[in-house]
């Protein structure tokens, strides 16, 4: 039986909706032109859904990630689990207008990083200048004094960036976190777009989307542009194997790069020249997108008590026969302490203002900062640095006096390990829950790539925090991933 | 042209290797269930044991099981991930190869042996009560066979391919080799069985578990000896499952990967290949048993032990970090 389109039912999906004083990356109101057609449209056609109807294709969405393998690993002490990162089907809408502000505050920020770590390496102009602390940067442990003096093609060192934006209440987009080493999460984007591609046509049809799928032919054309010059320069992605919870990701690059998938036990060093292991001998390597943390890419110059790793592979680096992304070292420029600094290193370099603000930061190895931060604790985010995860920080206005307590004595302990920012009330999107459609918090980490020149996949990963309340996206710690939807210009 | 890496060629070859072995002990004790059935062979009690003797499992199984009755072995086989001849534990290492795998293999692929092994991983005592077994038998094998499609209709026809390929039918020509050798010596006509109906019906569950009955009904107008389904078995050369259809086929192989994709050495290989092909070639099924068959079926695994580990050492050797 068919009925005729009528107006939109008084009753739907959002009725009970209320995101409060949040900015809503759905409902909130868009300027005029910019993309407010489409949002309108999507919003109507979302409110025509019925939520039994929406939790059964949710399911199925599910059932299929499990299916198809889209997971990540939880090692216990007794066995793995394979897990898949959570999926909410209510995606996330970034106007033309809004994606184009993110995109040029992206490729801003990238080349402000390159730029800086070419300095560090190399004339430490920065430092002499006096504008970011010698001590941070020479002192901190991700800066590699091996890279000192080496040059890298096309100056880049930070080859895929992952720079992490939350919203405040106004919708403005700050930047909360730099990942220049090897940030994740790029195939839950592709994969989160064949999903909802599959199972909501019917919204996937209402408005003209930014397509995410040729991420990995980006991705190989700036590997080959930073290999040695060779004809068809052999690109391999280096993972450390099926037990890195990353694992399906690995697969997941190197199958849309149509590169092979090389564990480290692969790959040899002779004369200074990498190659792998093949059926046919040993073939030459020239590019490697390696998804191994510095400290273990070669024994022989890093950790000497590493049993994995390729013996000579830093010297082969060094000699330019072989490109690494990202470079070795980048770890400098996303450490929590330099990030306090970007605004001021991308005037230093650029000469211009951030066109993506940070969260105002206060850096606790100042005293002044310090004391702000010891008095306000109970309002303030407090963060180590050089930690990842959303592991051993301390969101205050969520915590008992007692563990306000704890920390300070941590923090006085230890203040240059520690900045503070205060708590952003982020921005939510109506998420589906046991309870209905209810605001969560998400931020998003849009992806850049970089050979000569910056590209940015339209979009990113949105995390979402499933808990009521929450505002840590982290996947270790309940966070789930939505769809993100750039609506073309 | 791509390269392979000798790791990956190696976790084709037994990504091949496992399903083959999961889908030849669905048939195995679906026939042997089926066999126990009938209730002309009661007193012949040793049935449920020759599944035990074909995995050369005696030991590790008597271990845990007192007796080896039909919901023992059944449990041993199907259930028991820590034996590692069982179907769950050949499924889950033919998962994890094929998790390696990944970026070489179609996501249908991956995909259905993923759910095959989830689904398999999950069966639990009641699921494999002997009155359902034949059925879950025959889902099993069904699991394998849609594997063997999709490889078939979505596999890249590079190296990696030949690879998949050359493990397929070591193992098959493997698997036949022990299901003959120990069914000759359980099923061994006693003098006054000898041409009767229960001698004809064993014989038949034996060509049923190597999936060539009604192959050898068309060729051997209804003459069941033991003489002619050892010769079936051994030297057809239409019979998918014939160990000596599997040893040309990998013979084919071998040869492609070197004369389309270059591969040297492996010299070896060839040799030991064109050994047991003239074994073949300069017997007849009378001969072996005469001159015993478990003497011929264990020069053939002997051989065949012998071209993997020739394969391995030229083309698919992992290589280990230098000290």
């Amino acid at each position: 039986m068919s009925q005729p389109n009528t107006i939109p039912p008084t009753t739907g999906l959002l009725s009970g909706y209320d995101p409060g004083n949040f900015f809503c990356e759905l409902t909130s109101t868009r300027p005029q032109g910019d993309g407010a057609a489409d949002q309108k449209a999507l919003v109507e056609r979302l409110h025509g859904l019925d939520l039994t109807h929406l939790r059964q294709r949710a399911q199925e969405a599910e059932n299929e990630l499990h299916n198809l393998g889209i997971t990540f690993t939880v090692y216990t002490e007794r066995n793995a689990i394979d897990r898949i990162l959570p999926f909410d089907v209510i995606p996330r809408v970034l106007t033309p207008g809004e994606w184009q502000n993110l995109e040029e505050g992206v490729v801003q920020r990238v080349a402000a990083i390159n730029l800086f770590l070419e300095d560090i390496y190399h004339n430490q102009k920065i430092l002499k200048d006096g504008v970011v602390p010698t001590d941070l940067v020479l002192g901190n442990i991700n800066y590699r004094d091996f890279m000192v003096g080496m040059d890298v093609p096309c100056g880049t060192y930070a080859h895929i960036c992952g720079i992490d934006v939350v919203r405040d209440e106004q919708g403005t987009f700050c930047v909360l976190e730099d990942n220049a080493r090897t940030p994740s999460g790029v195939s839950y984007v592709i994969e989160n777009r064949n999903l909802m591609l599959r199972a909501f046509p019917d919204l996937t049809e209402l408005t003209r989307l930014r397509p995410v799928d040729n991420y990995g032919m980006m991705l190989r054309s700036a590997m080959q542009e930073i290999a040695p010059p060779v004809d068809d320069p052999q690109v391999v992605l280096l993972s450390p194997g099926i037990y890195n919870s990353a694992y399906f990701e690995h697969v997941f690059l190197a199958r849309e790069m149509g590169v092979p998938l090389v564990e480290a036990s692969d790959l040899v060093v002779d004369n200074e020249r990498v190659y792998m292991r093949t059926t046919a001998g040993l073939a030459a390597v020239h590019s490697i997108y390696r998804r191994i943390d510095d400290a273990f890419l070669d024994p022989q110059v890093f950790r000497k008590d590493s049993l994995i790793g390729v013996p000579g592979l830093m010297q082969a680096y060094r000699k330019g026969n072989v490109a690494l992304a990202n470079a070795v070292g980048t770890g400098v420029a996303d450490d929590k302490a330099v990030y306090a600094y970007m605004p001021r290193i991308i005037k230093y370099y650029l000469d211009q203002d951030p066109i993506l603000p940070n969260v105002e930061t206060h850096i606790c190895r100042e005293a002044d900062a310090l004391q702000y931060t010891l008095d306000n604790l109970d309002q303030l985010v407090v963060k180590p640095v050089g930690e990842s995860g959303g592991y051993g920080l301390l969101v205050g206005p969520k915590s008992t006096k007692e563990e306000i307590d704890a920390f300070r004595l941590q923090l006085r302990a230890n203040p240059s390990n520690y900045i503070s920012q205060p708590m952003v009330s982020l921005s939510v999107a109506p998420t589906l829950t046991d309870r209905g459609i209810a605001p969560r918090h998400v931020d998003l980490r849009p992806f850049a790539i970089t050979g000569k020149k910056t590209w940015v996949l339209p979009g990113g990963l949105s995390r979402v925090a499933l808990r009521e309340g929450s505002i840590v996206v982290n996947s270790s710690q309940g966070g789930g991933s939505k769809d993100t939807w750039v609506i073309e210009a | 042209m791509t390269a392979l890496l000798s790791r990956n060629a190696d976790n084709l070859f037994w990504l091949a290797r496992y399903v083959e072995r999961v889908e030849n002990m669905a048939r195995i004790l679906d026939v042997t269930e089926s066999f126990s059935r009938d209730t002309h062979n009661r007193g012949r009690g040793s049935n449920w044991m020759s599944v035990v003797q074909i995995n050369a499992d005696e030991e590790a199984f008597t271990a845990l099981h007192p007796v080896a009755d039909g919901p023992r072995v059944v449990d041993f086989y199907m259930l028991d991930a820590s034996n590692s001849t069982s179907i769950p534990a050949s499924l889950q290492a033919a998962r994890e190869n094929a998790r390696t795998l990944r970026a070489l293999i179609s996501v249908e692929l991956w995909q259905q042996i993923n759910m095959f092994n989830a689904w398999v991983g999950n069966l639990r005592h009641e699921d494999v009560a002997l009155p359902k077994l034949s059925r879950l038998c025959q889902q099993i094998r069904e699991a394998c066979q849609a594997h063997t499609g999709i490889v078939e209709g979505t596999f890249f026809r590079d190296q990696a391919w030949y690879f998949y390929s050359m493990g397929r039918v070591l193992e098959r020509a493997d698997q036949t080799t022990r299901l003959l050798d120990i069914k000759y010596h359980t099923l061994l006509p006693r003098v006054e069985d000898v041409g009767s109906a229960l001698d004809v019906s064993q014989w038949n569950a034996l060509l049923r578990a190597a999936a060539g009955y009604h192959g050898f009904r068309r060729i051997s107008a209804g003459k069941v000896t033991p003489e002619a389904v050892v010769g079936f078995l051994l030297f057809n050369d239409s019979h998918p499952r014939s160990v000596s259809l599997c040893i040309r086929q990998l013979e084919w192989y071998v040869t492609q990967v070197r004369t389309r994709y270059g591969l040297k050495g492996c010299s070896a290989a060839l040799e030991a290949l064109d050994e047991l092909r003239a074994m073949f070639d300069e017997v007849t099924a009378a001969e072996v048993l005469e001159r015993g068959l478990h003497e011929f079926v264990d020069c053939v695994q002997q051989q065949l032990v012998r071209i993997t580990s020739e394969l391995t050492a030229s083309y698919m050797s992992v290589g280990q970090p230098a000290a």
